[in-house]
Parts: structure tokens; sequence; C-alpha cells
């Protein structure tokens, strides 16, 4: 279990580095949708089910939805 | 050289909080209040998820306050794109493709039962009025991205998001009326676990569910088609 929680703790780090590093701003979003994936998967792992849930729906999917129509009406990349 | 007086700073930050958290045993409770709703929780609200039970019986009041500040946020977002509304041109969009507009009209449904039913069993299993809310939401994102030029009904939604708040207000006022003061359980708890337990829990989280459903809704409904 401890190995699991590590393992995914890693891949959030990397995932909100990479969030910050991309130049397309697409992937940037994707990657910071990950890490929401990934905080809501840790939330079940803790017993809180709940905010788990709230995670899931509100950070990985409307979130960034929200953010992608955002780049969609300004520019892709990053100069 | 900002680069490394950002990494410094940050490193000098994560060094406090770390320091901080140490002296700080984990998952042990400093206060009686959490054991209380733990034991006595089921028997004085009938709600077998205990969440719930803090979420709308204990802190019914901030729970008030939280579904105010969403309604808060939707109207001044739909102010603030409404000043700047340009006129609507047809613009031709570009139709998805046949896979998406399929896939997108297969989970719509699904989405919306998936919703419904995270908030109507609120206080039997984990999630409530937020996370149906939400979900539902999602649905309609989804339905805005995958099947281009189909739209809400506003009014509609509005009409569902004033009557959710109202019903919330009035339980309220009804448990000061009935009771001894606000939001107070005045219906009969039933069995615990059952559907049509736990007294004003169900309805209150039925009508959140819907409220934060359709103002979610009507944000991304402003940001997808007004705001072009």
């Amino acid at each position: 279990m401890l190995i699991i929680i590590t393992i995914l703790v890693l891949l959030m780090i990397v995932s909100a580095i990479a969030a910050l590093i991309f130049k397309d701003l697409i992937s940037a979003v994707i990657a910071s949708c990950m890490v929401s994936l990934i905080a809501a998967v840790l939330f079940y792992f803790l017993q809180a089910p709940d905010v788990a849930m709230a995670e899931a729906a509100i950070g990985a999917a409307l979130v960034t939805g929200i953010f992608v129509i955002a780049v969609k009406r300004t520019k892709r990349f990053e100069e | 050289m900002r680069k490394l007086i950002g990494i410094l700073s940050l490193l000098i930050i994560a060094g406090g909080i770390a320091l901080s958290l140490k002296e700080i045993p984990f998952g042990i409770p400093k206060t009686k209040i959490g054991d209380h709703f733990i034991k006595k929780g089921v028997e004085e609200t009938g709600a077998v998820n205990i969440v719930t039970s803090v979420v709308v019986v204990y802190r019914g009041f901030d729970t008030l306050g939280e579904v105010t500040v969403l309604f808060t946020a939707a109207i001044g977002l739909g102010a603030v794109i409404g000043i700047y509304r340009k006129k609507r041109v047809n613009r031709k969009v570009e139709s998805s493709s046949l896979i998406v507009y399929t896939g997108c009209r297969f989970l719509f449904p699904i989405l919306l039962l998936v919703g419904t039913y995270i908030f109507i069993h609120g206080h039997l299993t984990p999630g409530g009025g937020f996370q149906g809310g939400a979900v539902i939401a999602s649905a309609f994102l989804l339905m805005y991205l995958g099947c281009k030029g189909k739209r809400i009904n506003e009014n509609l939604s509005k009409v569902v998001e004033v009557l959710g708040g109202l019903t919330f207000i009035g339980l309220g006022i009804a448990g000061l009326i009935m009771g001894k003061d606000f939001l107070f359980n005045f219906l009969p708890k039933g069995e615990p676990a059952a559907l049509l337990s736990a007294g004003i829990i169900p309805i209150i989280y039925i009508a959140i569910g819907l409220k934060v459903g359709s103002e979610l809704t009507g944000i991304i409904d402003n940001l997808i088609e007004k705001s072009q």
C-alpha cells in the first residue's frame, strides 16, 4: 500500500512540474488535470470518499473543461 | 538568478511546513466533538453517512453559507460576461466527429443518472448534493463540447436553481417554527439505512444537488455561449 501511495505522490509531483514547464497550454491543462485525478485517488486511499468524489468531479472534470475553453478563446502556445 | 531565489524561498517554506507538521501527531483526535459525531451521529440524525449528518444537520448553517457563496459567484460571472456580451454572430461551428458525437449522446444520460443517484443517496453512501451537482454539470459540459449547437433552456435552469435555494431556506425556517432552531430535523427519522430515513436530510440534499447542478451548468453556458 505504501509503495502505491509513494508512486502516486511521485507521479503527482512530476505532472505538477510538467504543467509548469509545458509551452503548449492544452498539455499543461491536461497535466494539471492529472494532479487532481491522482489527488482524488489518494483521498480515496485515505478513506475520504466524499472528498475524493468532489475532487474528481470538480478538479478533474469541470476545471479542466473551463481551462480548455479559456485556452481556446485566447492563445494556445506560450511564448 | 530569479529562478534560484524562487527555488530557495520554496525550500525555506517547505522546511517550515515540515518542521511545524512534525509536532502534530497524525490522526489523533484533539477535540471531543469528532468522537461525539461518530458515536451518536446515526442515533441523533438517522443518517448512516456521518459526513452528511455533519454537513447538513450539525453544520447546516455553514452549508447554507457555502451555497450562497456559489450562488454569488455564478451571479457575478453572469454579470461580468453579460456586460461585455457582443452581438451573437452566427459563426459556422465545426461539428464534432461522429465518434465524439455518438459517445457524448451515449454518456450524457448515464452521467445524469449517476449524479442524481449520488445526491438522492447522500445520506446512505458517500457523496451528496455538491458532488452530485458537479457530476450533473460535467454531463452538461460534455454535451456542450460534443454536440455543438445544443443549449440548455436558460429560464428553466434558473427556475430550478431558485426552487432549490428556496426549499433549503424554507425547510430551515420550518424547523424554526416546528422545533427549536434553524434547520431543526422535524420529520420522522425512520429506520437507519433505509432510503426514506433521516428526516429532512434527503430533501435538503436533493435541493442542493439541483441548485449546484443548475448553477455550474449556468457558469459553463455563460463561458461557452456568451463569451465569443
